[in-house]
């Protein structure tokens, strides 16, 4: 007996660094961003930055950094889960794997400027536009290229967990749905997709939440044509230097994240050990 | 297994074309003696040549190898121990409450930790550069490692432990000689990610880095927002090389680990 309380007061001691960090890199800067919502840009206790959130402006923004997050992560859904299923069904499954994640390792940075000489005028795209006897698109700066981008970034981070749920899925279940007479499309819609559900729950969260809130794609992609919360966040932080609206959007952005993670949740710990989606 | 038919074979293969496309497609331009990302003139070198020539490049460069291994080792050390004190507390509620605080930071969106870490270091008044840049890397790095810990420790069975203690091993040695010898792969695989993060991470830096300290990350966003370099194309070449070279040993080694712990 004494020998265990001796142990656990070891173990216990260890945990004094991890405490330390967890208090000054986790709860306080959250309670600090809730504190800095309530100022003012003279340092005045206000809610006026949240009577801001509600108007017109802010309102608007945020459908927007949702209608573009729901676009980007349906279309990685899209492009993943046929190709999670087919990796599955590859001889040397596992390598394939590595070959999809690799290009996540590579800089994010990177690819998005990889996108601004092929999206560009003279870039290939519109190399071959023109060799069809079409004229000059522009694609950089649109829409579409945002869209396009952030679906490339994501689409590792989305074909991970599906990839990892469809490999657990008994195959036994599959052939009982063929025996029992269902067509291909029955066996997807009633077996597998249902039994990978919790995949492609960790996926969505592992895309949507980062889609909210990212900044340099539509800086860099979109030239400011596309705002999302995470750009008006970076915005409020460092150009206008109102950190009281920054931290008022943060806010928001966290409980948006709260809610989402409720939804697309599970039980057991999912979508934080799939990948490095962030 | 059912053989893969010729329209799911082209649809794996679209799939991978586009994933490597952008990636080759800067590789290649990096090569090119113009100067943009359009048409190819000849073969050259030079872009490399510049990158390697350029003193504040390199500067930038040994910045970000320094801040990734100082805050993976920092990382890798605290959140080693944290996981296994995390292990050793007894109240399921306490325990509970302890792991959902450790992965906020990972679900965080970046903008979130960037601007709430600016906060924090203009209030508690750490200057805006290296050290600021280092603790944010550490800080958002130890809940990976928690996470690759956690599991090995939680495979581990406590009657080794306490086999030991009866056979009259001090604590530091269950620490040294059982503890942490079972645990090593997920503390390496814990400081591989927190390095790859590490280098990885553009947002956070870009919040807390002050004037006049730069990673490569944040370097390369402001020569990418003002236009078109081919001395990017070439420092992309050298990271996916530099790159592939890691993540293909990191995996021969950890499969070499699996085999050899199955003989």
């Amino acid at each position: 007996m004494e020998k265990k309380t001796m142990r656990r007061k070891g173990n216990l001691f260890s945990l004094i660094p991890y405490y330390i960090w967890i208090f000054c890199f986790v709860i306080a800067p959250i309670l600090l961003v809730f504190y800095y919502s309530l100022l003012d840009l003279h340092g005045h206790f206000t809610f006026e930055n949240y009577r801001n959130f509600f108007t017109s402006v802010y309102l608007k923004m945020t459908l927007s950094s949702f209608w573009y997050a729901f676009l980007i992560t349906l279309f990685s859904l899209l492009v993943s889960y046929p190709a999670a299923y087919l990796i599955t069904k590859t001889k040397h499954k596992q390598l394939w794997l590595i070959l999809i994640i690799i290009p996540s390792w590579i800089n994010l940075l990177l690819k998005t400027y990889a996108f601004i000489g092929i999206f560009g005028n003279k870039g290939p795209i519109n190399a071959f536009v023109k060799a069809i006897g079409l004229p000059n698109q522009q694609i950089l700066f649109t829409d579409f290229a945002f869209v396009f981008v952030s679906v490339y970034i994501f689409i590792p981070f989305m074909i991970l967990p599906i990839f990892n749920s469809l490999d657990k899925l008994n195959p036994a279940l599959i052939d009982a749905s063929r025996d029992l007479g269902a067509s291909k499309l029955t066996t997807l819609r009633r077996v597998i997709i249902p039994l990978t559900m919790n995949g492609i729950k960790a996926g969505v969260q592992a895309v949507f939440i980062p889609s909210l809130s990212l900044f340099m794609i539509t800086r860099l992609i979109a030239g400011n044509r596309v705002i999302t919360l995470g750009t008006s966040i970076e915005e409020q932080f460092l150009t206008t230097q109102n950190w009281g609206m920054g931290s008022t959007i943060a806010v928001f952005l966290i409980i948006f994240m709260f809610i989402i993670m409720l939804i697309t949740g599970e039980k057991r710990k999912g979508a934080a050990r799939n990948g490095k989606a962030k | 297994m059912e053989k893969l038919n010729k329209r799911s074979k082209l649809y794996l293969t679209f799939v991978f074309a586009v994933l490597y496309a952008p990636i080759l497609f800067l590789v290649f331009y990096s090569f090119n003696s113009g100067d943009s990302m359009t048409n190819f003139k000849s073969f050259t070198l030079s872009h490399y040549r510049d990158v390697f020539e350029d003193t504040r490049l390199i500067v930038i460069l040994i910045n970000t190898v320094v801040v990734a291994l100082l805050s993976a080792l920092i990382s890798t050390i605290i959140g080693t121990l944290g996981s296994i004190g995390i292990i050793a507390i007894r109240n399921r509620k306490l325990r509970n409450m302890v792991l959902s605080l450790n992965n906020i930071l990972i679900v965080s969106p970046d903008v979130i930790i960037g601007a709430s870490f600016l906060i924090l270091f203009t209030i508690i008044g750490v200057k805006l550069g290296f050290t600021s840049v280092l603790l944010s890397h550490a800080a958002f790095s130890i809940p990976i490692v928690v996470l690759m810990v956690l599991p090995k420790l939680q495979e581990m069975s406590s009657s080794l432990i306490d086999a030991a203690l009866d056979l009259g091993a001090s604590r530091r040695d269950v620490l040294t000689r059982v503890i942490l010898p079972f645990i090593k792969p997920g503390i390496f695989a814990g400081f591989f990610m927190a390095l790859t993060y590490s280098l990885d991470d553009f947002a956070v830096t870009f919040f807390v880095t002050g004037n006049g300290f730069s990673t490569l990350s944040v370097e390369i966003y402001s020569m990418a927002r003002a236009g078109v370099s081919l001395t990017v194309n070439a420092i992309s070449g050298l990271v996916f090389f530099v790159t592939l070279i890691l993540v293909l040993s990191y995996h021969f080694i950890t499969n070499r680990q699996r085999l050899g712990a199955h003989k």
